[in-house]
């Protein structure tokens, strides 16, 4: 039996929603939510899986060259672990009805982005440890936080991903510390590729809050909890004694400890470069995302073939009984 | 909470289990006894681990080129997981070597320092896959052979090969199912898939009946290796099942031949074998010195 | 688009003793590939777990709640599908 109660007005969905936030709880997928509030979590959750899955590429660059088997090894872990990441988001943004093949056409498409680090070259194997060092390094910065995202299972999503991630930092590091004592060939190996890496890796926090027009209704939200400078201070704070203890140096001339604020200044970041990035002039946009279209299309048939066996045994099954 | 700091964990003791896939990335041969069993010919036993750490190694190979190209996310973490399992395979047997032939030289000195005329695998194992159906279809062949071998193996008179055949038993067993199921829905999905399938059984059926050749050096290792003529049976069976469902024939075509009488396991390869050496070795050999 | 596969939801249990608990979603063709999938994904192939996978189609959704006004209305739509628990502790490697 149904008892049909009279339906609740927007206004009073809209003041419950709000509450359960403030109360500092979750909002679950059964859960009347404002449209604003999908669309930006979709939104958010779908660029960090494209993230995720594009980020397979730069590294994945490097899998078949590792120049020993152990690195093989960790390298194509790691690698999975990223295709295992950027699959936990799509099916939390499915919770949100982001159907995955319509979030993959966007992306492909270039209406949806992905992190603008992505869209730099991998030119030698020590980026394979300078990206789990600085690159892990900085997305554990911006996901740890998110462990606590008001949206359920974002959070839960996170929590998963930020334990697997600090393995991957530790790996690259890990890496790094071996060839800084290696040869020297090795030790400039990796002071080249933290001085490609440690701008961009800056970059990765976003634009500067006075430039950052979302992150108020985001913080309302607790979509982020941190702001953008907030974020990136605290980086830079954590990777600079990092660097000292591996021997390399960052390649910030301004860069030094600040007593009276209790954190380090550093030098003015090229905004330019991050918009041309984001815009589409990274050095290696066309190519990533040409990659993921191309692993896309040539599946199509795979896929489609899957599907028409799946049907095919259902209308066996159905004729047999 | 305890994730407030990522960090934190990152000075946290070893934890394999929180590494999300492949662990144990260090001395796969600690704590068991490598010691070469009396009446066992050392340099015969590096030679059959060799044969069988390159079929692994090299084949994980063609399955690492496949990272980002595969036609579902999912499966790119399936193809990953097989590459990962037959990658400690190899890493196994190669040091296995290393103490057979009692040069003591490690997993990597084989791997990196080789060339091609020195590597041992089945040719089948190094041919490049032009589509889904090729990789499925190659996997299939190869692990449905390789678990056969594995399955007896366990019983060698070398407690080490014992130990990594029964550890590859369960891996392989996963494999070859992984590749069963896709051959089964590619040769039933669609026309294209069919045609595609088909296609890529041609390709790959002139490469088996290498497979059951034995060798010199299995000849020899009587108690110690496989005699892989002896599983021909028992691949054609899982074979026929397989194709069977699939609503697939079995080929009909003609072995291809060696050259100056030897192929795969007497070092003579496919003009692919060159492009994948020069790919797998080419930062361990920029780098002589070099530890990594 | 024909080549779309179904949503499927992944139910984990972790040892004996314990319930199954939903763990998240994974796109199949069918269920033995949700299976294998799941396996890979959720479980890191650890043997000694056991999986269910079912279609979220095929999942009516309840909650303690429902009868709360202030649940969105239908559950026939796929965002709605229940992702109710969560994630233990105790569940390995997760
Ligand atoms: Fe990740
Ligand atoms: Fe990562």
């Amino acid at each position: 039996m149904t008892v049909t109660e009279p339906a609740p007005s927007e206004s009073d969905l809209e003041q419950h929603f709000e509450h359960t936030i403030a109360k500092d709880q979750r909002i679950e997928p059964r859960d009347w939510l404002p449209e604003a509030y999908r669309k930006t979590m979709i939104r958010q959750i779908a660029q960090h899986a494209h993230s995720e899955i594009i980020g397979m590429q730069p590294e994945g660059n490097w899998i078949t060259r590792a120049p020993s088997l152990r690195r093989k090894a960790i390298l194509l872990a790691k690698v999975q672990d990223e295709a295992g990441h950027g699959l936990y988001l799509y099916s939390a943004a499915e919770t949100l009805g982001g159907d995955r093949g319509d979030l993959t056409e966007k992306l492909i498409s270039g209406r949806q982005k992905y992190s603008s680090i992505f869209n730099y070259p991998t030119l030698s194997f020590a980026d394979v440890g300078v990206i789990g060092w600085l690159v892990d390094g900085a997305a554990i910065c911006n996901q740890v936080p998110l462990c606590r995202s008001s949206y359920g299972p974002y959070a839960r999503a996170m929590i998963r991903i930020c334990k697997e991630e600090s393995f991957h930092q530790r790996q690259g590091y890990e890496l790094l510390m071996a060839m800084m004592n290696g040869t020297r060939k090795q030790r400039e190996a990796v002071q080249d590729s933290v001085n490609r890496f440690w701008w961009p890796s800056l970059m990765m926090f976003g634009p500067s809050d006075d430039d950052s027009p979302n992150t108020a209704q985001s913080m309302a939200w607790k979509i982020k909890r941190h702001t953008n400078d907030e974020l990136r201070q605290r980086f830079v704070d954590m990777t600079v004694p990092q660097a000292e203890t591996l021997g390399v140096t960052l390649p910030d001339p301004d860069l030094a400890w600040n007593a009276d604020r209790g954190h380090h200044d550093f030098g003015a970041i090229d905004w330019d470069e991050l918009k041309q990035v984001i815009s589409g002039g990274g050095p290696c946009n066309t190519e990533r995302v040409e990659r993921r279209r191309a692993a896309h299309e040539d599946g199509a048939w795979v896929r489609e073939a899957a599907a028409a066996h799946a049907r095919k045994q259902q209308q066996r099954k159905e004729a047999a009984a | 909470m305890a994730f407030d700091n990522a960090y934190e964990a990152l000075a946290d003791a070893h934890d394999d289990a929180r590494w999300a896939f492949g662990t144990g990335f260090d001395n796969p041969l600690s704590g068991v006894d490598t010691t070469v069993p009396s009446g066992v010919d050392g340099e015969d036993l590096a030679q059959y681990c060799l044969m069988l750490g390159d079929d692994a190694l090299v084949l994980s190979h063609r399955l690492q080129q496949w990272c980002t190209r595969a036609p579902e996310l999912e499966d790119e973490v399936a193809i990953a997981n097989i590459g990962l399992d037959l990658l400690g395979q190899a890493r196994l047997l190669l040091a296995r070597t290393g103490r057979a032939d009692g040069s003591g030289r490690g997993e990597d000195h084989y791997a990196y320092f080789r060339g091609e005329h020195e590597f041992r695998n089945v040719r089948l194992a190094e041919r490049e896959h032009a589509d889904f159906a090729q990789l499925v279809a190659t996997v299939l062949v190869l692990t449905t052979w390789r678990l056969a071998v594995f399955q007896r193996l366990q019983a060698s008179a070398d407690p080490v090969l014992a130990a990594i055949a029964q550890k590859g038993v369960n891996e392989l067993t996963y494999h070859r199912d992984y590749a069963a199921q896709w051959v089964v829905r590619l040769g039933d999905g669609t026309e294209t898939s069919h045609a595609r399938t088909v296609a890529a059984f041609d390709e790959v059926w002139p490469l088996v009946a290498e497979l059951f050749e034995p060798h010199d050096v299995e000849r020899r290792l009587d108690g110690v290796a496989v005699d892989p003529a002896e599983v021909r049976a028992e691949f054609d069976d899982v074979l026929a099942q397989v194709l069977s469902a699939a609503t697939l024939e079995t080929p009909v075509v003609p072995a291809k031949a060696g050259v100056a009488g030897g192929k795969g396991r007497n070092g003579r390869h496919t003009e692919q074998m060159g492009y994948l050496l020069a790919e797998l070795q080419s930062v361990a050999r920029a780098y002589p010195e070099a530890t990594w | 688009m024909t080549g779309e596969w179904p949503l499927y939801e992944v139910f984990v249990r972790g040892k004996r003793g314990l319930n199954h608990v939903h763990v998240g979603s994974l796109r199949a063709a069918d269920d033995d590939m949700a299976l294998h999938h799941a396996r890979d994904l959720y479980t890191r192939r650890n043997e000694g777990v056991s999986i269910w996978v079912v279609k979220a189609a095929d999942i009516a959704a309840s909650s303690p709640d429902e009868k709360d006004p202030f649940f969105a209305p239908s559950a026939d739509k796929v965002y709605r599908h229940p992702t109710f628990y969560e994630i233990p502790e105790n569940v390995p490697h997760m």
